[in-house]
């Protein structure tokens, strides 16, 4: 036996008598991006199992708290999840967005204090980037950083944060020096969500749900051994980030971008099919396939970025190609899902309307974010333009 | 499945970037056209490509080939779809190389194979009787007689059929039009009495001709694979062609987005670049992803081809492919048109060969309705 079939062999034989079954059952909610203190019963085992494997965060260096895997094993890891329709343990920015900015990016300090943190589920993350007045124009942010010594006093707002209801702690882009060009006077901040100059403030969506805050700061402090990065160099960091969050974004494994356990192929065939699943209508069954072939290579794309990355090559702007074309794909397939709905497709609640179909409505206006967050799909398209393409500003 | 090229597969891309670009600029064709060249191709030029062992790119070692894949024939027919180069290489090669190696004895296998690694013998596949794809309509038919078969049935758009020496011509010798049963191949000599061939002047200024076929005979010996099952072999042969006939429009379409790039970069209107201006440089960024996601499907099939996957994953692969490729290489070039404005308009400009190409293609070997709906067929919706 080959070491790839002796790792796999182990893996199922691990999984087998570590994995709780009864998260391996579709119908059991979960939410991977809970952290362990949100957490009970069997997906609290999970995670603590998983974590003290490594393999919340596979490929990280174990002194981290990470697996220390190979790309390939990995791989076999993940085939394995899937294999047994297991969740992943854990989902969020900690090990998205800022672990992998900080495993590059960070101190030695920095990455053995929050790393192991993040890999235990212990701590979870919030992204404080957008402002009020700081949207798609990022690099405008206004909220404040002041040098007092041994830390930073801020002061300010940030808005659309993602579950900032339940985030320990947040990165956040800060203005160190108003008196240079914009790009120029950002630094990039680690700070708890638990000080006292932290308030948050719940923003109810067009969906009805409350998944973003806005986030206030009165006299909030960061350790200066927080700063990521060097003074005024947070703008290089925090779009360091943002390609970690655009793959992410594209690829699906923050659990956004994708609708999970929702099929189009299925919903077209059980509302608009005939018994042997064939699809009359030739406009609908055209663009059920159109989105298969669009699903198709944008997977075909992923598995190229990654065959790429394992020959050393670096993700870099390919993101923007990734994340722009994935949030189009995903909201194209939301609407063509209501669509298929009729009016059953546009209930607001109540027990007239089944869950799935209260689902997919949600799902369809909850989707309409993602061409505008993690960069606009506008803002995607001048990065492919002047990054890649090179054309003239 | 390999996503990425490997060092040697690398290297014949860049020499075959390097050969297309200095013998066969797209000039070349421009030359063959203004000449109204018999042939359509420059015999001198596919002499070297044959000398650079490019005839037996996916041909077995047993046979006198390379047997070096089709993710390495890919390459080279990307980079001919770079200059439009004019060649005989995928019609012999393709279209009949697979048709021997799939459906061929192994008598029929060693004799001619060798010969197109030679590029001795051209090859031409005549299968359509319409303007468009359909491979299960076929009437034209093949009559039992003693000595072996009597074909009669008019053949349309024939890829290079007018310069090919053996045709590999799909029959009816059972059931109705429109049925997958009663199809055979057979191998056709052009010299056979009974077959007038008419040359086609496309608008993209390559090969193709009418040719009918009336009584002709053929022993049975020149049967190529079994009688009356053609269609899951021709299905077979039509998704590798498929596949790497979007590989040689993958290339076209990377060098049209590439000119018009370039060109937008460096026309000055308003007294700025037009690549300066957001509405081009959006719909520039919106071609520059599909074209990048078509690379990805490309090279997906064409691995998919050397890992010998199954009729019904090759097809899909195909079908994709096929699909995705016309439309993203129909954008691009119509796009290209528009971008360069009046000067895209005239001959003296290439760009508008590279339109032209893209329609023609489009319509080759099934057009993006009849992928969709193969697709649909294929996933089973």
């Amino acid at each position: 036996m080959d070491k790839k079939e002796e790792f796999r062999k182990d893996v199922r034989a691990w999984l087998g008598d570590n994995c709780p079954p009864s998260l391996c059952d579709k119908g059991v909610e979960f939410s991977a991006g809970l952290s362990l203190k949100h957490r009970n019963g069997d997906s609290k085992i999970w995670l603590e199992r998983m974590a003290a494997k490594g393999w919340t965060a596979p490929t990280w260096p174990t002194q981290y708290g990470g697996g220390g895997l190979s790309f390939a094993e990995n791989a076999i890891l993940l085939k394995e999840l899937r294999r047994i329709n297991a969740p992943i343990p854990l989902a969020g920015m900690g090990l998205v967005m800022i672990g992998p900015t900080l495993l590059e990016l960070g101190t030695e300090e920095q990455k053995q204090c929050h790393l192991p943190k993040i890999t235990s589920g212990e701590v979870s993350w919030c992204q404080g980037y957008s402002e009020p007045n700081a949207g798609s124009d990022l690099a405008n942010l206004q909220t404040k950083a002041e040098d007092k010594g041994d830390h930073f006093l801020i002061n300010g707002s940030k808005i659309w944060t993602s579950g900032a209801m339940h985030a320990d702690w947040m990165f956040c882009l800060v203005r160190t020096d108003f008196n240079v060009q914009k790009q120029k006077g950002i630094s990039f901040v680690l700070f708890p969500m638990t000080d006292p100059g932290v308030t948050r403030k719940p923003i109810k969506l067009i969906s009805g749900d409350s998944l973003f805050c806005q986030v206030f700061f009165d006299d909030v402090k960061a350790k200066k051994e927080d700063l990521v990065g060097k003074l005024n160099q947070g703008w290089t960091v925090g779009k360091r980030l943002l390609e970690f969050e655009r793959s992410s974004i594209g690829s699906g494994s923050i659990g956004i971008g994708s609708s999970v356990g929702v099929n189009l192929v299925d919903i077209a065939q059980r509302y608009r099919g005939d018994d042997e699943g064939k699809i009359e209508d030739p406009l609908l069954r055209n663009q059920v396939v159109q989105h298969e072939m669009n699903s198709r290579s944008f997977n075909a794309s992923t598995q190229r970025l990654m065959a790429e990355l394992k020959t050393g090559k670096t993700p870099g702007f390919a993101t923007s190609v990734m994340k722009y074309y994935s949030s189009e794909m995903t909201q194209k397939k939301s609407e063509m899902m209501v669509s298929i709905l009729g009016q059953n497709g546009l209930g607001r609640e109540g027990d007239e309307f089944n869950t799935q179909e209260l689902a997919i409505t949600k799902r369809w206006l909850f989707d309409k974010a993602f061409t505008i967050a993690g960069g606009s799909s506008e803002v995607q398209l001048n990065i492919i333009a002047k990054r890649i393409l090179d054309l003239p500003v | 499945m390999a996503l990425t090229l490997n060092e040697e597969q690398q290297l014949l891309s860049d020499s075959a970037k390097d050969f297309f670009s200095k013998s066969m600029p797209v000039s070349l064709l421009r030359e063959l056209r203004d000449n109204d060249n018999e042939l359509g191709y420059s015999e001198s030029h596919w002499k070297e490509m044959i000398e650079l062992g490019w005839g037996g790119i996916v041909v077995p070692e047993a046979f006198g080939g390379l047997d070096f894949g089709y993710q390495g024939l890919g390459v080279v027919l990307e980079e001919a779809g770079r200059t439009l180069a004019a060649s005989p290489l995928f019609t012999t090669c393709v279209l009949g190389g697979a048709s021997l190696a799939l459906a061929g004895s192994e008598q029929q296998k060693s004799e001619l194979l060798p010969l197109i690694v030679s590029g001795e013998l051209l090859f031409a596949l005549a299968i359509e009787e319409s303007a468009t794809h359909g491979p299960k309509r076929t009437k034209t038919s093949a009559i039992k007689i003693d000595k072996g078969y009597r074909i009669t049935g008019d053949k349309t758009f024939v890829l290079d059929g007018h310069i090919a020496n053996k045709l590999v011509v799909v029959t009816r010798t059972s059931g109705e039009a429109g049925s997958e049963e009663g199809l055979t191949l057979f191998l056709v000599d052009r010299d056979s009495s009974g077959i007038e061939i008419t040359q086609r002047k496309m608008v993209d200024s390559r090969n193709a001709s009418d040719i009918s076929f009336r009584d002709v005979e053929v022993s049975s010996s020149e049967m190529l694979g079994t009688l009356d099952q053609g269609y899951s072999v021709l299905d077979n042969v039509l998704s590798i062609a498929q596949i790497c006939y979007a590989s040689e429009m993958l290339g076209s379409m990377q060098e049209a987005f590439e000119r018009t790039v370039e060109y937008i970069k460096t026309r000055v209107q308003f007294d700025v670049p037009l690549g300066s201006f957001q509405v081009l440089q959006h719909r520039a960024a919106k071609m520059y992803v599909e074209i990048d996601l078509c690379k990805s499907i490309v090279i997906a099939a064409l691995s998919a081809l050397d890992d010998d996957a199954n009729a019904n994953e090759l097809g899909q692969h195909a079908s994709l492919v096929k699909a995705k490729v016309t439309e993203t290489f129909n954008l691009v070039s119509s796009e290209a048109i528009q971008m360069h404005g009046g000067i895209g308009m005239t001959d003296e400009e290439e760009i508008g060969f590279f339109l032209k190409r893209a329609r023609v293609a489009e319509h080759t070997l099934g057009d993006i309705r009849y992928h969709q709906n193969r697709y649909g067929d294929l996933i089973g919706i």
